[in-house]
């Protein structure tokens, strides 16, 4: 009975073995080989050049990452505590630009964004380029907001922001309104009840929603191409370019995603450590 | 059988001793309305210190309601909550002497045993000090002097670092208790505390949350709708039904005299029966007269007749007042649940002689085993036994009502 059950995971483990694990261990055995098949450490050594790249894909995807949660835990808690009306509508609009594709939105961020983009064009026709040139003396056209770092975080944050949203309004709209009432009961003030009781108990969903929005902030390579127009180069954009680009280098992007993956794997089990003693989470 | 009823002047003695003791709640015409439905119809209600009240009530009645305004998580569309005299209707329930018992306890999964037991004692106090107010922390080594001494109350020494998941059912509502009970508030409020806990553990807790009761000398306020629970702790009964009191008393005055038929039918078994109030003490049912203690009630006053179960005497039907045929027997452990059919009408007797159905019995009814009781809106909808027997056979195997020819009272 039980191993006739197990069957029905078989497809699902060989895809998994197939497109998961087989394509991990070809990019470890890739990161630690020549081009000619020698085993190296050479591809890992000449990194160093990159890294800039490194600091500004983490920086840049801590920032985002660091944005979303400010935006998104308010936003899953006001949510929350709405009638289930109003938190269905909220729902629907904070998923419905995820039905959209992804390049589309972000082309469409860079209309917006650009030089002569429908921001600036609209700052000129409320006049306030020509109001501030009159103070400042200066001679100001537009706004420069495209190719920028924070037209990058931005892109992001627009990107990811719902995958922050979600988890964390789910943990907290499933929480058991009777703990609020029990803090309250036992003398609790409104911030207090918030600080030791609702933030603990949201903290899982804190955690996934930073996974789920650092995870591919880190990596993203489109964002950064569109949002950013290359002067702002991370580690997606790096890696591409040494399997697709000029830059043609198969052995140093395995090399590169091994490091990345490595480095993210280590911040989430860091975080889960965080996660398991709330307490000593809620006082950092 | 030989319980004392002649016992108004007792009873008028209790009350007043209710009367005189200290009034530390009290609830003067307080209505709630949920989108336009009255779900607590004009309750005016007191609780006195260091009393075990208990309101009881079937689902819906009105009773939780009443305990959520009395801890200040609802606040009553119209009356007065007084707490020493003083109107609490806008203190919001952090600011309250009063401590809850959740229903399902709601204790904090996050936090150890001890944690949750301190997170009261861990708020600052808001104290004026020399006209200035001040907030004051209890010292750590206070909190943890009074977290075990309360967790030793309920029976909890060593538990401090379990985790909240690791506990039973049992544990938990102690800790819930404990949690409530170690910031020492004038009036503890439990709803519905041993709902899911299993029957053998109900009636360990029931015995400990009253000894808890007498030890702290404190107001417990508790919400079931368990009648033998409510007997078995409490000082005072509150009954309620539609959002209304039904009938105030001790647990005696409740079972032995209630009110209309549905304190009755709720308290303990009853059958309730149309009646006719000739004189004082004397009524007549099933065409017969017979001697009770009831009067003060007009002449040929139409009332509902209640009679205990356990108060009717079986002798041999010659001898009898009444005469009625065994519809059922039920073996229920101390008793035997006796289905009588007397002309149509099913009585629920309760003895520990067996007779078997089909027998045809006598009954002698006492004067003190007669109730007598106002028509009231409950009239007639409760204590025929009627249907009870139908249930009865329900259960049995179908050929068998084909074989006695006759199943059950059809409506």
């Amino acid at each position: 009975m039980k191993n006739k059950r197990a069957l029905f995971a078989v497809p699902y483990v060989g895809w998994m073995a197939l497109f998961v694990v087989a394509p991990i261990v070809m990019v470890v055995i890739y990161a630690f080989t020549t081009a000619d098949g020698g085993v190296t450490m050479e591809n890992f050594a000449s990194m160093g050049t990159y890294a800039s790249v490194f600091t500004r894909s983490f920086w840049l995807a801590i920032l985002a990452t660091l944005i979303c949660l400010l935006i998104g835990y308010p936003a899953a808690y006001f949510i929350s505590r709405e009638g289930p009306r109003f938190q269905r509508v909220a729902m629907m609009l904070i998923m419905l630009p995820m039905w959209m594709n992804f390049l589309l939105r972000t082309y469409s961020w860079m209309s917006v964004l650009e030089n002569n983009g429908l921001l600036n064009r609209f700052f000129s026709a409320i006049g306030l380029f020509t109001l501030i040139n009159n103070i400042f003396g200066t001679e100001l056209e537009y706004f420069t907001m495209i190719n920028t770092q924070g037209a990058v975080v931005l892109g992001m944050v627009y990107n990811y922001l719902p995958f922050m949203i979600l988890p964390i309004y789910s943990v907290i709209e499933k929480m058991d309104g009777s703990l609020v009432e029990a803090a309250r009961d036992l003398g609790a003030g409104s911030a207090r009840v918030f600080r030791k009781v609702i933030l603990p108990l949201s903290l899982p969903g804190v955690l996934s929603g930073v996974t789920m929005v650092f995870v591919p902030s880190v990596s993203t390579f489109a964002i950064s191409r569109l949002l950013g127009g290359g002067t702002q180069m991370m580690l997606g954009d790096l890696i591409e370019q040494q399997f697709l680009g000029g830059a043609y280098n198969p052995q140093l992007g395995a090399a590169i995603s091994l490091v990345m993956m490595v480095i993210v794997v280590v911040c989430m089990v860091v975080m889960n450590h965080f996660g398991e003693g709330e307490e000593q989470a809620v006082m950092l | 059988m030989l319980r004392l009823r002649g016992g108004d002047i007792k009873i008028m003695e209790k009350e007043r001793g209710r009367i005189m003791s200290k009034k530390l709640i009290s609830l003067a015409d307080c209505c709630v309305a949920f989108d336009g439905e009255l779900v607590l119809d004009h309750i005016n209600l007191y609780f006195n210190d260091s009393e075990f009240l208990t309101l009881l009530g079937p689902s819906g009645c009105g009773k939780t309601t009443t305990l959520r305004i009395i801890g200040g998580f609802l606040t009553p569309t119209s009356g007065e909550v007084l707490f020493d005299g003083v109107r609490i209707n806008d203190i919001p329930p952090n600011q309250r002497q009063v401590n809850t018992v959740f229903q399902r306890y709601a204790l904090f999964p996050h936090l150890n045993v001890f944690e949750n037991v301190a997170f009261g004692l861990r708020v600052p106090k808001t104290e004026t000090v020399e006209g200035r107010k001040k907030k004051v922390k209890i010292p750590e080594e206070e909190i943890r002097q009074r977290v075990l001494e309360m967790l030793e109350v309920v029976s909890l020494k060593g538990f401090e670092n379990r985790r909240i998941t690791e506990l039973s059912g049992g544990q938990q509502q102690r800790v819930a208790i404990a949690r409530a009970l170690v910031n020492r508030p004038k009036v503890l409020l439990l709803d519905e505390p041993l709902g899911a806990l299993d029957l053998r553990l109900r009636k360990d807790m029931q015995s400990e949350l009253k000894r808890i009761q007498q030890q702290l000398g404190i107001t417990f306020i508790y919400v079931t709708h368990d009648q033998e629970e409510a007997l078995a702790m409490s000082d005072t009964i509150v009954v309620m039904d539609q959002g209304r009191i039904q009938q105030i008393g001790t647990p005696e005055d409740i079972y032995n005299e209630p009110k209309n038929a549905f304190v009755a039918d709720f308290i303990g078994e009853s059958n309730i029966l149309d009646g006719v109030m000739h004189e004082d003490f004397v009524v007549e049912f099933f065409n017969r007269k017979f001697k009770c203690l009831d009067k003060g009630f007009g002449p040929m006053e139409p009332v509902d007749v209640v009679i205990r179960p356990e108060d009717v005497d079986i002798v041999p039907p010659e001898k009898g007042q009444l005469r009625g045929t065994v519809a059922s027997v039920t073996f229920k452990g101390v008793h035997y649940d006796t289905i009588v059919d007397f002309k149509g009408f099913k009585w629920l007797i309760q003895t520990t002689d067996y007779h078997p159905e089909g027998e045809t019995i006598g009954i002698i009814l006492n004067p003190d085993d007669i109730h007598i009781m106002r028509k009231s809106e409950y009239s007639g909808m409760f204590g025929d036994y009627s249907s009870y027997s139908e249930e009865y056979d329900e259960l049995e195997d179908v050929s068998l009502l084909e074989e006695d020819g006759e199943g059950g009272d059809e409506e």
